[in-house]
């Protein structure tokens, strides 16, 4: 649910990272913001525990500049990856105009990649929300991990709708910002329908 | 503005009046800061001292704490619970839920107290709802919302926001 202020000339819309637990989520924020210039990124927030789990959110505000004269926000979020945070998952993705689901590539997490993008489902319906028709797009990532699972295996298991998928090694930014693109692409393609 | 449709979409009436509002309970209410932030964590309007303040996270986190205390209202079977009171050493939080979607936030010391707040709080509620009914029943009649200024983006201006 993107907030477009015509007083101030400012859009700003939500992006939020999805993932079994451990995948990369808060890696690929952490990225984005080292790589961001200061003047355009506000402070990445991290509530975590104390052994740095992801405990309600992380969130990173990024202002990427003009478009037609609005200056275009994206406030990014990354949810709790593990199952038992499920309630504080539902309400980060309160409001979200495009989400990324981060897969992780190892073979001993693939069911839990098809148990978190289940509970994507649910939980962005719960919302209101339909993953087939949100702007969205799949990573794989830990590609450069040994015995990763081959790519092809990965797509059919878990690319639902044709989406943008993009192979990641989030600590190294490979991927990183392609991701994000393709999802900031979907959502400003959405506002301009509207 | 769809009052809890799609977007949130502000016009310049409307966000002076808010601001108008504000404004005056900021001075009325005697706070260092005063906020307006929609359930999403977007900041909508602000006035004080902004500068010693990141004011997006604020935002931000005062959202997800509005939506954490709300997630605790509906287990124990409130419908919401529209005021949150943090208390600091130097700085209070003073949180309130605005017509179901905005959330207004006060930051307040020794020179103000939590009475006052209150009782300025919520003649500034009522004010922002009014505000909010008028902007409903505004969209309402205009039917569609005017054109997106983004109907005509090209993937030339996405790529462009990408090029750092």
């Amino acid at each position: 649910m993107s907030f477009i202020n015509y007083a101030s000339r400012e859009i700003n819309c939500k992006i939020v990272y999805y993932g079994p637990g451990l995948g990369g989520k808060t890696t690929n924020l952490q990225y984005v913001y080292e790589r961001t210039n200061p003047q355009n990124k506000g402070q990445l927030i991290s509530l975590a525990t104390e052994t740095d789990r992801t405990l309600f959110f992380d969130f990173l505000p990024l202002d990427l500049g003009s478009v037609r004269g609005f200056r275009t926000r994206f406030h990014l979020y990354t949810v709790p990856g593990q199952v038992f945070y499920d309630a504080s998952r539902k309400l980060i993705l309160k409001g979200v105009d495009g989400v990324i689901f981060v897969a992780d590539s190892q073979e001993a997490r693939m069911d839990a990649n098809q148990e978190s993008l289940d509970n994507l489902k649910h939980n962005l319906r719960e919302n209101g929300f339909d993953l087939g028709l949100i702007p969205y797009a799949l990573q794989f990532n830990k590609r450069d991990l040994a015995g990763a699972v081959p790519y092809d295996v990965m797509l059919r298991a878990l690319q639902i709708k044709g989406e943008p998928t993009f192979e990641a090694v989030a600590p190294k930014g490979i991927g990183v910002f392609e991701t994000l693109k393709a999802v900031a692409k979907q959502v400003l393609q959405e506002l301009s329908k509207k | 503005m769809t009052m809890f449709g799609s977007n949130l979409v502000l016009y310049e009436e409307e966000f002076d009046r808010i601001n108008a509002v504000l404004a005056r309970l900021w001075m009325d209410a005697n706070a260092k800061i005063v906020f307006l932030v929609d359930k999403n964590g977007q900041q909508i309007a602000a006035k004080g001292d902004l500068d010693k303040v990141d004011a997006t996270s604020l935002a931000s986190l005062t959202a997800g704490n509005v939506a954490a205390t709300d997630g605790l209202a509906k287990l124990i079977g409130e419908k919401e619970f529209s005021i949150l009171f943090h208390e600091g050493e130097r700085d209070n939080i003073h949180i309130s839920i605005v017509g179901q979607r905005l959330i207004l936030v006060l930051i307040f010391d020794e020179r103000s107290s939590l009475g006052l707040v209150r009782l300025r709080v919520r003649k500034a509620a009522a004010e922002l709802e009014e505000v909010l009914t008028q902007m409903a029943s505004k969209a309402a009649d205009q039917g569609e919302a005017p054109a997106s200024p983004f109907a005509e983006i090209t993937d030339d201006d996405i790529d462009a926001l990408f090029t750092e």
